[in-house]
Formats: C-alpha cells, sequence, structure tokens
C-alpha cells in the first residue's frame, strides 16, 4: 500500500466514528430543547457524552489498538488520581453546610 | 528524553531522539511490552488534565442543579454558533487522525497538509469562541457575574487556552517536523492531545450550553 492510499483510508476508516460523533451532539441538542428537568437532562447529557468519549479514546486516541501494558499502568494512576481528588469532597460537604461537621 | 544511552569506547554518546531520527537498527529495537515514553508522558498529562476538567465541570454541575434561578443567557443563535464550533473541532480530529496516518507512512507533505487544515480548523473554533464571548460582554455578562459568570469563563476559558495552546504546540511541531527534526511519533503525541480537547468539549457543551434550555 502507498504512502498516499494509506493515509486516504484512515479518513475513510473513521469517518463513520465522526458522523456518529456528529449524530450523538445533534440528539444532545435535540434533547436540550425538549421539556426535561435539570437533573434529567444532566444525566441523559452526560450519559450521552460518555458514549462519544468513549468512541473519541477508543478510536481517535487508539486505545483499543494500544498494547495491554498501556492500559496496566494507567488504570493503576487513574485510580491514584481519582482518589485524591477525593481529598475535595470533604471539604465540599462541610461547604454544604457552611460549617465544619457537628461533634 | 536527550540523555546519552550508548558511551562505549570510541563509542559517540546517542540520544535516545537522535536514535528514533536515524534509525540506528538494533538501537531502536524496542521491547514488544514496552510503551514509549513520549506517548506514556502524554497519557499521564491527559489523566491528571482530565481530573482538572471533571473537578470544574462537577463544580458547574453541582451549582447549576443545586441553583434554580441560575443565569440562563443563551438563545437560539448561541447554539448554532455551539453547534458550529463542535463540529468544526470534531472535524479537526478527523484531520489530525489523517496528519498522524500521514506521518507514520512517510508521506510528510500529506501530513503537512493535514496538520495546517487542523491548526486553521482550530483557530477557527478559538475565533469562534472569542465572537461568542464578546456576544456575551455585549449583553453584561462577564467573569464578575455571579456564580454562572465565574464558573462558565473559567471552564470555556480553561478549554479555550488548551485549544490556543494546542495550536500553537502544532505549529512548532509542524515547523520542526517539516524540517526533518522531529519524528513521526511526536506528530503522533501531538494528536493525542489534539483528541483530548475534542473530548473535553464533548462534556463542555452538554453541561454548560444545552442544560441552559432545561425546564
Amino acid at each position: 500500500m502507498s504512502a498516499a492510499s494509506a493515509s486516504g483510508n484512515v479518513i475513510r476508516k473513521y469517518l463513520p466514528i465522526y458522523f456518529v460523533l456528529i449524530g450523538i451532539f445533534l440528539v444532545e441538542v435535540f434533547l436540550a430543547f425538549r421539556d426535561f428537568s435539570t437533573g434529567s437532562l444532566v444525566v441523559m447529557l452526560l450519559l450521552l457524552a460518555l458514549c462519544s468519549a468513549s468512541l473519541g479514546l477508543m478510536y481517535f486516541m487508539h486505545l483499543a489498538e494500544e498494547r495491554r501494558s498501556l492500559f496496566l499502568t494507567l488504570i493503576p494512576a487513574t485510580i491514584f488520581v481519582l482518589l485524591m481528588m477525593n481529598m475535595f469532597w470533604l471539604d465540599s460537604i462541610r461547604l454544604l453546610r457552611m460549617h465544619p461537621p457537628l461533634q | 528524553m536527550n540523555e546519552p544511552v550508548a558511551m562505549g569506547k570510541g563509542e559517540q554518546a546517542v540520544s535516545e531522539s537522535e536514535m528514533a531520527l536515524h534509525e540506528h537498527g538494533a538501537l531502536t529495537e524496542e521491547s514488544p511490552y514496552a510503551i514509549p515514553s513520549r506517548k506514556f508522558t502524554m497519557w499521564l498529562f491527559i489523566i491528571s488534565d482530565a481530573v482538572t476538567f471533571g473537578a470544574f465541570l462537577f463544580a458547574y454541575g453541582y451549582l447549576r442543579v443545586g441553583t434554580p434561578n441560575w443565569t440562563r443567557p443563551f438563545e437560539t443563535g448561541s447554539v448554532i454558533n455551539v453547534v458550529l464550533m463542535t463540529i468544526v473541532l470534531i472535524t479537526s480530529s478527523l484531520t489530525m487522525l489523517g496528519a498522524v496516518d500521514s506521518a507514520k507512512a512517510g508521506d510528510k507533505p500529506k501530513a503537512m497538509r493535514f496538520l495546517y487544515s487542523t491548526m486553521f480548523l482550530g483557530a477557527l473554533f478559538a475565533l469562534l469562541h472569542i465572537r461568542e464571548w464578546f456576544e456575551l460582554f455585549r449583553r453584561g455578562i462577564t467573569l464578575s457575574s455571579g456564580l454562572f459568570g465565574q464558573t462558565f469563563f473559567t471552564i470555556t476559558g480553561l478549554h479555550l487556552l488548551h485549544v490556543i495552546g494546542g495550536v500553537i504546540a502544532m505549529l512548532v511541531i509542524a515547523s520542526k517536523y517539516s524540517s526533518g527534526r522531529l519524528t513521526p511519533s511526536h506528530v503522533e503525541t501531538m494528536g493525542l492531545y489534539w483528541h483530548f480537547v475534542d473530548l473535553v468539549w464533548m462534556f463542555v457543551v452538554p453541561l454548560v450550553y444545552l442544560t441552559n434550555f432545561a425546564r
């Protein structure tokens, strides 16, 4: 396969993903104009955004084709960062009541 | 990654990037289990940056759902602008895929064309974004307009900073790749960053713009 045809193929290969991403986004816009409460709309839109992000991660960022070792190294790093983030939750609960938890 | 890795008697110090650049046969042979350090570093950066955006978006969502009289400044015109911006950014991800693939296939002119297209689309996105900001300024909504102004301009400003930074980085990488000082793996790493910026936007739009129209 020549270099030129290889790079042409990649656009054709990922064009369906591109259209699915745009389709999901248009569904989000459609849902936004329906009569939903804020909470339900946020949940629906975030679920659709998660679908888009998964497609982007797997195909655009080639995570689906990466070596297993990359996954195995990144997963602990992600868990560590998320655990570190939990330090903020305590503070957010305090702010919710605008005072520290009562003894 | 420019530390000398081969320093035997009568040997010249060869950096990892030089090895990659000149492809010295056995020296560049990598373990089947190894993760390229450049790509790995970018993935670690992406994780930490994703958490930063996640924290901001969580805060926005929390305040938005918990505040009944939240400012709703967006009209249909803003949504059309956001649709356009989103299509531009997703298209730029597609052209970036073309750039990475062309660079890997050794087709430098085509990779450069795709890189310039991505930069153009990134710059167009930034211009559309700034135009929207000015529209909000005209209507009196600024960074000091209460919780909405603070959270909206922080989140979209951080994203815009990533886009502008990405376009500048891409310009530097494209010029160095064109002159042969950087390798296709640099273009690939740049691509990872660019797709990440695209992914973040997929969460910013629904949460910040589209919930504006909720009941």
